[in-house]
């Protein structure tokens, strides 16, 4: 009988992330699930976040009653400016990303590749409205994009896929997937799974995942 | 040289139909809900708006589609919880839709300000919304040919603005602001708060006035969705 899989919870997928970023780090996180990853910045260090809408020094949400209709966040949630903090204007908040001056991303995606494709805007269905917002910007911006998801669908289906099969957000710009069942590198070598989590085989895993995996420390 | 309107009627008088018109904010953040309203009551139709976003609710952009004045928009992100005037027309067909990731939306509406005739960029490379799209290998890395979006109108809000047309904005109400006002023939800035010259500090202007034609003082009072 096999352990049973201690998959881990969405803040502690955060957690994860949020040790890995150093301090002095400028950073975007993507709307829903990577804004976890403000609350579990350790303290006594410095990261600066970068919000696309033209914020650097984004600061938590302010408490009820301070809310400021003109200062909000890409997910259009109201959030305040840290001490230092500096606006924008759009042009010069994607040059940020494009022209490579952001340290890291975080990024939720629909799928993943074993090659670091990135496919996060478009499910792919014929009648979906689309949008794309500043996925496509942010993928091919920051010097490390990372990705955080759960890596199956709620049918059981692998997200880290050998290739894309939703339409593409950008080209071999993800390094590295935290998901709840373990750390994906992508690397020129393959793709390298570690830190799996209690319960989880490394043969369970690339069953799991159909695609080839290298074993990680 | 004085570019105060004394209302936002006057400023959008000019706006023909099948008119360009690019439209500030993001989110609600600096939306000119009170210029869409005038321009709603102008009348202008057939128009193509330039927003980062299509509008929500009933308000803004929803309403001028609602109202079926709109023809093409080009956004970066239409759909949205409550982008039930978009979603409708779009699903029948009676809008036509430039889906342009923002970053890219933003640098076309800086390069048509800064007389750019086109400009290579990396984002989207390799995706459907590059597709048909020349590109190039530059350095080892892929890019996409991208034209600038010009417009004959950019109806954007600031914060303050003093008689030459010189702006600043207020936290990330700014978003769209300064690019679009480099872009449009016409920019029209509605703002809470009319100064004299020489009251803005010249080292704090966003936008200077040149890139400035008319300039409305709107009370901030829009009731928000």
């Amino acid at each position: 009988m096999s352990d049973v899989i201690q998959r881990l919870t969405r803040k502690q997928i955060a957690a994860r992330i949020a040790a890995d970023i150093p301090d002095g780090s400028y950073v975007n996180l993507g709307i829903g699930a990577p804004t976890e990853v403000a609350n579990c910045l350790p303290s006594g260090i410095t990261i600066i976040l970068h919000t696309e809408n033209g914020l650097l020094g984004m600061g938590p949400t302010p408490p009820p009653g301070a809310e400021d209709p003109d200062l909000i966040n890409a997910g259009k949630q109201y959030v305040t400016a840290n001490p230092g903090a500096a606006y924008f204007h759009h042009a010069d908040s994607f040059a940020m990303m494009r022209g490579g001056h952001l340290d890291y991303c975080v990024l939720g995606a629909y799928q993943v590749s074993i090659t670091g494709d990135l496919a996060n805007w478009h499910t792919g269905a014929a009648d979906a409205i689309p949008a794309v917002g500043g996925a496509m910007d942010l993928a091919i911006g920051a010097k490390s994009v990372f990705v955080m998801m759960d890596l199956l669908t709620k049918a059981g289906k692998s997200k880290l896929v050998s290739r894309c099969t939703s339409p593409l957000t950008g080209i071999g710009c993800v390094k590295r997937v935290y998901t709840d069942h373990a750390i994906f590198d992508i690397t020129p070598q393959g793709t390298v799974a570690r830190d799996l989590v209690p319960g989880l085989t490394f043969e369970a895993l690339e069953k799991l995942c159909g695609v080839p995996l290298r074993r990680g420390t | 040289m004085n570019k105060i309107c004394h209302s936002l009627g006057e400023a959008v008088a000019d706006v023909p139909d099948g008119a360009s018109i690019m439209i500030g904010g993001f989110g609600d953040a600096g939306v000119p809900f009170e210029a869409i309203d005038a321009l709603i009551a102008q009348g202008a139709k057939e128009l193509t708006i330039i927003s980062n976003n299509a509008g929500t609710g009933d308000q803004g952009i929803a309403a001028l589609i609602g109202l079926g004045r709109v023809r093409k928009i080009v956004c970066s992100f239409p759909r949205q919880a409550d982008s039930k005037a978009f979603d409708e027309r779009y699903l029948s067909g009676e809008l036509t839709l430039e889906l342009v990731p923002q970053g890219n939306l933003a640098e076309r509406i800086r390069a048509a300000g800064a007389g750019i005739g086109a400009f290579f960029t990396p984002t989207g490379y390799g995706t459907l919304l590059a597709e048909g799209k020349e590109t190039r290998e530059i350095g080892g890395r892929n890019y996409v040919l991208e034209y600038p979006i010009a417009a004959d109108y950019a109806l954007i809000k600031a914060d303050r603005a003093d008689p030459l047309g010189n702006l600043v904005y207020r936290k990330t109400a700014r978003n769209f602001g300064p690019v679009m006002a480099t872009a449009a023939a016409c920019t029209i800035a509605q703002v809470a708060e009319v100064v004299a010259v020489g009251d803005l500090d010249p080292e704090a202007v966003v936008t200077p006035g040149i890139f400035v034609k008319r300039v409305v003082a709107v009370k901030p009072d829009h009731p928000r969705a």
